[in-house]
């Protein structure tokens, strides 16, 4: 018989180990419709009948958050055949709050008491026994990090699956309230009670999302009933719910668990914090973590050793050398066999194409590498902690400060790390802004303009002004996405600052690897085809292969060129720069060595290197419009590949779309600031 | 007083929550409710949001958030 055991769990739980743990590497990640939620599923290893699912990290199932509306959604709605509630033994009165919740859906559970070698260390003891027996749905201990007690949950969740077990309905609330509560069940009728019942205690604890689910012929009565539980809970009748259910588990708590020690107790990972969130270590520690994260990715002179290429640096370079090597065999071997030179070409591009991805992927997994360590050891709740006064102002939370620090060097594994955010609208803002951020494939477009038309002035503040506008663009617009666009969505920092714990090696290597599964099938399509239909409409015209000067592509530019006149760069040749630099932003400067006169490719890393002018840019751009244009690449649509990474990490088409489109508008409207004011100026 | 009012290394017990709608919601769910004791173990290096120990483990919040809990 096939099954679904859903696992929920407040975050830090160790959902994820236990996941890792029941279903090994095979793993299927997609995202929740619509919002930016991981969906994980997976097959059990010890039998291949049960599918284990891992919903999203929630302290509650209130509908506040995107996390929380998919979880209850899924349990209420989805009906899994049973649902494994893991319980952080070490904060078991919080935990145990969400276990009152998911018991109230009245689906078959159990409790996995996870983290019992923590508690044991602690000289602590739970009494699983006890608290089976007074809660109502059996407790199993265990240790998901090294595998204890596993089996035993497992098999007891199968038999609860197997027999449709449901938890006991407990005494949580006063009479009065208990009578409300079923008197408005009964009102809602329907054809299972304990549907209704649920959805009853949900329109006391005013809740919009099933308060919108009301019949309109029932909403009165559903109204008396609502008013009169206020009446008789001070007013407030949600937080008399919420205040019941935690002097339950209070009591709970009292009869099954022995402290070693009252009240609080300093432990190693509060000794820890003492020195990484320290008034005056904070911030340096802070710096010196992020140092370290963007170097270990991007840095060519690794730790300030010249020439010595940081990992991501290092793995990308071999990938492309193998690829290289590949592509070359291939494209001598196409064409040693006689194909035509279209043929070849194509082919060419094609591995150009996979090429380009797999570029990114090194960058990708050692980001994640370190990422997931950051994420898994606690250390990134201590960011948002450290961090929050400043991003705040912007609307953002503290975290978004590494996906836009990442953004410097490159976006794509950048607006990957948005997914450490804690709020889908956090992370739908960071993400619209993050290529915002000047990525290093940009520089070689500012090199060339500096070299050539700014010759006479400081190139290196113009080129760093632009850095500084980006920035600037990114925070402005995170005001206006937020005031405007995301207003609904409330914002606050109540947030649990986890225990420290070293991160378990399959758990980080298993999340690395999902990333760059992800990035290579979802992204890897976007990629691949529209950079093989830039090379087509850049080779081709009707009468078949051409240049460039000739191509569907030049047509194309001509046709558009004069969107761009207000920006000050009415010219087909920059039109097509734009296109062109969509598969990689630095191609910009290929395509005008190419268009305007062209030069070798010696002469274009050199121009890519502020080396060496390219005058013949001179005929269409003046200063003003020279940094119009570089103003409007950088603001622009990213490149495929970051297009590719936004569509993996949104989920959605239209949030794609969206962020796309919101990006050309800010593109457009700032160059034509920048042109506008820049003529009135100059 | 408020939980704001308190300093690193003072505790208190939880009277009231003074916000409504998804605010008071949050902290009620993260284990803040009447009666309970809260302790402040520091606040952020840029001072703000704090950190508190409730229910046995660290919660952080900000102070905006902390003026809205009453404390005796």
């Amino acid at each position: 018989m096939s099954m679904t055991i859903a696992l929920a769990g407040n975050p830090n739980c160790g959902k994820t180990t236990l996941f890792n743990e029941l279903t090994g590497s095979k793993q299927h990640v997609g995202n929740w419709p619509g919002v930016t939620v991981d969906k994980k599923d997976g097959v059990y290893k010890k039998n291949k009948e049960v599918v284990i699912l891992d919903l999203p990290g929630t302290y509650s199932l209130s509908p506040y958050s995107a996390e929380e509306i998919v979880a209850r959604d899924y349990i209420v709605k989805e009906k899994p055949d049973a649902v494994i509630n893991i319980v952080d033994g070490t904060s078991i009165e919080r935990n145990l709050y969400l276990s009152l919740q998911v018991m109230e859906t009245q689906i078959p559970m159990i409790i996995a008491m996870n983290m019992m070698d923590e508690v044991e260390a602690r000289g602590d003891k739970i009494d699983c026994v006890k608290l089976s027996e007074l809660l109502g749905v059996p407790v199993i201990p265990i240790t998901a990090r090294s595998g204890k007690g596993l089996k035993e949950l497992m098999d007891a969740a199968i038999e609860v699956a197997k027999n449709h077990q449901k938890p006991t309905q407990n005494d949580l609330f006063d009479k009065e309230l208990e009578d409300t509560i079923e008197a408005i069940a009964d009102v809602l009728g329907g054809d299972n009670a304990d549907e209704s019942y649920w959805e009853a205690i949900k329109l006391v604890e005013n809740d919009e999302v099933v308060g919108k689910t009301v019949p309109a012929s029932k909403k009165d009565a559903v109204k008396a009933l609502v008013d009169t539980a206020n009446k008789n809970a001070d007013g407030d009748a949600e937080a008399k719910i919420a205040d019941y259910r935690y002097q339950y588990i209070s009591k709970l708590v009292k009869q099954c668990v022995k402290k070693a020690h009252q009240g609080h107790v300093e432990t190693k990972s509060d000794k820890l914090d003492k020195v990484l969130t320290n008034r005056f270590l904070a911030l340096p520690i802070f710096a010196g973590v992020m140092y370290i994260l963007f170097a270990c990715v991007f840095s060519e002179n690794f730790m300030f050793i010249e020439g010595l290429p940081s990992p991501g640096v290092w793995l990308a370079g071999i990938v492309e050398t193998v690829w290289g090597a590949i592509q070359g065999g291939v494209v001598g071997a196409v064409e040693a066999a006689g194909a035509s030179a279209w043929a070849v070409d194509l082919i060419n591009s094609c591995m150009d194409g996979i090429g380009a991805v797999a570029g990114f992927l090194p960058l990708v997994l050692v980001l994640f590498l370190l990422m997931s360590f950051l994420e898994d050891s606690g250390y990134m709740a201590r960011v948002a902690f450290v961090m929050d006064r400043i991003f705040r102002h912007f609307g953002l939370s503290g975290r978004s400060f590494i996906p836009m620090l990442m953004g410097f060097g490159c976006s794509v594994p950048a607006l990957m790390a948005a997914r450490t955010l804690e709020s889908d609208k956090d992370r739908k803002i960071t993400m619209m802004i993050t290529p915002f951020m000047s990525c290093g494939a940009k520089l070689p477009i500012y090199a060339m303009f500096a070299a050539t038309l700014f010759a006479d002035h400081n190139q290196t503040s113009i080129i760093f002004s632009i850095y500084m506008l980006g920035i600037v663009v990114a925070i402005i617009s995170a005001l206006i996405l937020n005031k405007f666009v995301f207003k609904s969505d409330t914002s606050n920092f109540i947030m649990e600052l986890p225990t420290y714990r070293i991160p378990t090696l399959k758990s980080v290597l298993i999340h690395a690897w999902e990333k760059v599964k992800g990035f290579a099938v979802k992204a890897g399509t976007v990629i691949f085809a529209s950079t093989v239909l830039i090379w087509f409409l850049s080779s081709f015209n009707f009468s078949g292969m051409c240049d460039m000067e000739e191509s569907f592509l030049a047509s194309i530019g001509n046709a558009i060129k004069w969107i761009f006149l207000p920006l000050g760069f009415a010219d087909w040749r920059a039109s097509v720069g734009v296109v062109t630099g969509w598969i990689a932003k630095e191609n910009i400067v290929a395509t005008f060595g190419q268009l305007f006169g062209g030069v070798s490719d010696e002469a274009i890393e050199a121009i890519s290197a502020g080396e060496q002018a390219l005058p013949a840019i001179g005929e269409v751009f003046n200063k003003v419009s020279a940094y119009s244009y570089m103003a409007f690449n950088l603001l622009c649509m990213p490149c495929f590949a970051a297009v590719g990474a936004i569509r993996r990490e949104m989920g959605s088409l239209k949030w794609t779309l969206r962020a796309v489109g919101f990006q050309m508008l800010t593109a457009y409207i700032v160059a034509l600031i920048v042109n506008t004011v820049g003529n009135l100026i100059f | 007083m408020t939980l704001k009012e308190l300093k690193p290394g003072q505790q208190g017990t939880v009277t009231s929550i003074g916000t409504t709608g998804p605010m008071k919601r949050r902290i009620m769910d993260m284990g803040i409710t009447p009666g309970v004791e809260i302790k402040v173990i520091k606040v952020a290096p840029l001072g703000d949001p704090i950190e508190v120990n409730v229910r046995g483990y660290e919660l952080s919040l900000r102070k905006e958030e902390a003026q809205q809990i009453q404390m005796q």
